[in-house]
């Protein structure tokens, strides 16, 4: 900390208009209409988590009727109503609407809004060095638009007709005609109204993720210096701003086909005895608007929790990450590649096949820089010192996630055997753990690495470690069995496999499935608990309880509006230097000098030092041309 | 009142559990002793490389075991093909995983915390990044130039003497159609004219359409290679057939395509999985909406002369629907009569005839 203090005397006059901060302004101010990104950070975490719960109850709610398709479900009719039938099934539509609002939710209001939301925000300017976000408004509009898309979300679950159910996809022009089924109808609309909002969301904060990035890092974070986490969030919004406004044009041609009248999407539909007079539109165009997104989507869904697991590897290992240039490029590689590789979603789908060529290839290039990225975590695992935090122990199980769902891919990718698995449990299987389980083991990582930040207290070590040991085997058992019911042909979406003699087997893993998703879901409580008692009752936290180099740990335990109650820490290192040879602890934080530390110094580095003194000379030279 | 019950004893275990959390945590405040820093790490360690291998075996043993199970006998001859691809990539992807997870669980095994020991400083080194960069990339590199020869080959349009059939999808049914056994030729369509017996949306005054007949069963003849031409008449369904490894979308408004050669007949499988009952099945593999899970179409292959038998003895759709004469341009009438199969002098072309005379007038 000394050296924090010194470049605080060193120039006092920095301070700058921050100062307002703490406890200024009233409730609404704030806790609600708060402009602090670390109050906007855990504002999307609760909320994420709220999601986060109905989303895996829904989940829960469906894998009943597969598992146990003869089992009454009478005693959900006090919560489900009309949707149990009077034979005490599970309506047929409704499994459709539980399947879509799941997918939904899960994928946009949780893993985009309560991950980037949650991490890009709080860690974005703690890592960097900044006051707060660019635009602190921007930033809770940001918020105040997902809540507005999450409470018109949240209200479609209950209107009469029930909420979209044409899959988390809404492919028209299923999704346009009300008459195709019921969800499509008042759900389908709030869908598109709510999706609209959360684009708009989604948009300001990436924005000012990008700009604090790029604009406010502090005096000597270089791009090189940024920790992994930075890299990943700066990526992940970049993904976002060029994405999301093409599923905004894609909804708003598909609003366009349902209440104007245009044939964007529609053609030569007879339905329900009438033959509509749309003429020219293609179903097809809407997959290639909607997959634009959707395929960088699962980026921006995965890229956030592989920049946490970095972090808390490299940390908890108690070694730099291995190749930390290797992991931006990989990034940076999958970033670009993103854009190139969405219609493997489309191998099927009456595309042209020599697309489908095209999109193979690029699709199997995506895998070498997340083998990469792979094989780093593995090598820093390499020779370290592992400590076993609830925050490692759910990195780890990212990885490992990685792994199994991601060589699932090298299949799904490759068109020709793309025929037979497309659209089949093994998709499930594959994206469940690869973007899905592996995200979410990313996000709780983070809570479980960062909630000392936020709450400046621990959670609770051993209920965390119970937590993971549930949930990741839990995972495994609801996903793994997924892959032999999908090589055995068994299709996404189905109802009940009674109607097909080739489906009328695998009863068994079905049920095991089931059962490991209830389970997995019962253990997510532990975790609820954990987080609000610790809120309240946990240990108080350390400054650095994890002994970390990045920036966000020079804080104070309650870092108030403005984050460092003096001048903003200058930086002298990357953030990776744990256990260097020569040192005397096994980390160096990012805010001491090189100057400071001549016994572990690689030679290059002390050449810098000469820098670092020119550098502290010039500070106010360079405070002029701001 | 049982609910209730039910309800407090969850209540009650749940105030126990957190008694017992409770009480856990004030001894350990009490005992005041400093447990030594990270106790009790090494048993994650431990955990980590018996999950891998526990589920190492599992997994080998479920695989074996069950093949049967999983693993659907291929019936095409390009299914052949993807399914040897598909088990090459297995082959290679089972390795890596395997390798890559005993490596990792190892280490976290290994390497779990030691007071005594510091983690070695190992920043980077580009031979090895570039080691698993280029082996991966040389492996893809293989799958894809396989995969993208077997793609092409499916691909390609068929031939001219390919057996061509129509598949139409609809909420929550898929019908066939077949262009007959005189001409060969589906004839032409138009959605505005279908109605609740015109489901094909059948334009009579194309002359292909009069001996072409409608399928509640797809029929096709063993080693023959078969075109298949897809449709959807109200939202996207997914023409599925798992045996022979044939998946395409059915697309209001276009066609699609797919074409691939059977190469065993039902009576061949059934003997070959000693199951008298077996029958090949059609599924739906694209959302539809309520009965996307009940649109199953049984599927016949048979060998090549019972095939054209089969089709000679199926009444063209025109026959079955004499009304829709009326619908036949005059002066095709006669050719439509002769093309369907209906009798020259029968009544219903009568009857037809004067109804067109009388809507003339």
């Amino acid at each position: 900390m000394a050296t924090v203090d010194i470049h605080t005397q060193a120039d006092v006059h920095h301070h700058d208009d921050h100062d307002h901060e703490h406890h200024h302004g009233n409730f609404w101010t704030n806790y609600i209409f708060c402009q602090d990104h670390k109050v906007i950070a855990k504002q999307f975490l609760i909320t994420g988590m709220f999601w986060a719960l109905i989303g895996g109850t829904m989940s829960v709610l469906f894998r009943l009727q597969l598992g146990f398709p003869e089992a009454s479900i009478e005693w959900l009719r006090p919560v489900l109503g009309g949707w149990i039938t009077p034979e005490g099934k599970l309506d047929t539509e409704f499994y459709l609407a539980l399947v879509t609002m799941h997918g939904t939710i899960m994928v946009f209001f949780v893993l985009t809004a309560g991950l980037s939301g949650t991490f890009s925000n709080f860690l974005i300017p703690l890592q960097v060095g900044a006051r707060d976000m660019a635009s602190g408004f921007m930033n809770m509009l940001s918020y105040w638009f997902f809540f507005l898309s999450s409470v018109i979300m949240f209200v479609s679950i209950f209107i009469s007709t029930g909420p979209a159910s044409g899959g988390w996809t809404i492919y028209p022009p299923l999704s346009a005609l009300p008459q195709a089924m019921s969800g499509s109808g008042l759900g389908m609309t709030l869908w598109l109204v709510s999706m609209a909002l959360f684009i708009v969301s989604s948009l300001l904060g990436g924005i000012n993720y990008i700009t604090t990035v790029i604009n406010m890092r502090t005096k000597g974070m270089s791009f090189s210096r940024l920790p992994l986490t930075v890299w990943a969030f700066f990526f992940t919004a970049i993904i976002g701003v060029l994405s999301f406004p093409v599923l905004f044009a894609a909804a708003l041609l598909l609003i366009f086909d349902r209440s104007f009248g245009t044939s964007f999407y529609l053609s030569d539909i007879y339905i329900n005895g009438e033959a509509l007079p749309n003429q020219g539109g293609s179903p097809v165009l809407f997959q290639h608007l909607f997959w634009f997104l959707g395929h960088p989507e699962v980026y921006i869904v995965i890229l956030p929790s592989l920049g946490i697991t970095s972090e808390i590897i490299a940390t908890n290992s108690r070694k730099p990450i291995f190749g930390y240039k290797a992991m931006v490029g990989s990034i940076l590689f999958i970033t670009i590649l993103s854009f190139v590789v969405w219609a493997h979603h489309m191998f099927v789908t009456g595309m042209n096949p020599f697309l489908g060529s095209i999109f193979t290839l690029l699709t199997l290039i995506i895998a070498v820089p997340s083998a990469v990225k792979i094989f780093n975590y593995v090598t820093t695992l390499w020779k370290g010192n592992i400590i076993f935090t609830p925050a490692m122990l759910f990195s780890i199980g990212l990885v490992s996630f990685f792994l199994s769902g991601g060589i699932t891919g090298i299949f799904l990718g490759n068109s020709a055997v793309d025929i037979q698995l497309h659209d089949t449990y093994f998709v499930v299987a594959h994206f469940h753990l690869v973007m899905g389980s592996a995200s979410f083991f990313g996000m709780l990582a983070g809570v479980y690495h960062w909630f000392p930040k936020m709450f400046g207290r621990m959670m609770d070590d051993r209920l965390g470690k119970i937590h993971f040991w549930i949930t990741f085997i839990g995972v495994y058992l609801v996903f793994f069995p997924m892959h032999y019911i999908g090589i055995a042909g068994f299709p996404r979406r189905y109802y009940s496999w009674t109607n097909f003699e080739l489906f009328n087997s695998f009863a068994d893993l079905n049920m095991l499935v089931s059962t490991a998703a209830i389970l997995t879901l019962s253990a997510q409580f532990i975790f609820l608990f954990n987080f609000f008692y610790s809120i309240f009752r946990g240990k108080v936290a350390p400054a650095n309880p994890w002994k970390s180099n990045s920036l966000e740990w020079t804080t104070p335990r309650h870092p108030g509006h403005g984050n460092w109650p003096g001048e903003i820490p200058t930086v002298y290192r990357w953030p990776y230097d744990y256990s260097k040879p020569g040192a005397k602890d096994d980390y160096i934080p990012q805010t001491v000098p090189y100057s400071e530390t001549p016994e572990s110094n690689l030679p290059h580095e002390n050449d810098l030092i000469k820098l670092e003194m020119e550098d502290s000379g010039a500070i106010v030279v360079e405070d002029k041309k701001h | 009142m049982m609910s209730l019950i039910i309800g407090l004893g969850v209540i009650l275990v749940l105030f126990i559990l957190y008694l017992i959390f409770r009480i856990g945590r004030l001894v350990g405040l009490v005992k005041g002793t400093k447990e030594k820093e990270h106790a009790g790490n090494d048993i994650h360690g431990f955990l980590f490389l018996l999950f891998c291998i526990v589920g190492l075996a599992v997994f080998a043993w479920y695989s074996y075991a069950h093949f049967d199970r999983y693993v659907l006998p291929v019936a095409s001859e390009h299914g052949a093909i993807t399914d040897h691809l598909f088990w090459i990539t297995m082959a290679i992807t089972v390795v890596a995983f395997g390798l890559i997870s005993v490596v990792m669980f190892w280490f976290t095994y290994k390497y779990s915390y030691d007071e005594n020991r510091k983690a070695t400083f190992f920043p980077d080194s580009h031979k090895l990044e570039i080691i698993w960069t280029v082996i991966p990339a040389i492996v893809l590199a293989l799958l894809i130039f396989r995969g993208l020869r077997a793609w092409n080959d499916i691909t390609s349009p068929a031939s001219e003497q390919a057996e061509v059939v129509e598949l139409i999808g609809q909420q929550f049914a898929w019908t066939a159609r077949y262009p007959g056994v005189k001409d060969k030729q589906l004839g032409d369509i138009n959605y505005k004219l279908i109605d609740a017996v015109n489901e094909f949306g059948l334009d009579l005054t194309d002359k292909n359409t009069y001996d072409d007949f409608k399928a509640l069963e797809l029929h096709l003849p063993k080693g023959k290679e078969v075109h298949l031409m897809i449709r959807a008449k109200d939202v996207l369904h997914s023409v599925f057939l798992p045996h022979f490894r044939v998946k395409m979308d059915a697309v209001p408004g276009m066609y699609t395509n797919f074409k691939f050669t059977p190469t065993k007949s039902t009576e061949d499988m059934r003997a070959e999985l000693g199951d008298p009952n077996f029958n090949y099945e059609m599924a739906c593999t694209e959302i539809c909406g309520k009965g996307h899970f009940s649109m199953r179409f049984l599927v016949v292959v048979e060998e090549p002369e019972a095939y054209e038998k089969w089709k000679a003895a199926q009444e063209t759709w025109l026959k079955q629907n004499p009304d829709y004469l009326a619908k036949v341009p005059s002066a095709l009438r006669e050719v439509a009569m002769i093309k369907s199969g209906i009798p020259v002098e029968s009544e219903a072309a009568t009857a037809a005839t004067a109804q067109t005379v009388s809507i003339s007038n």
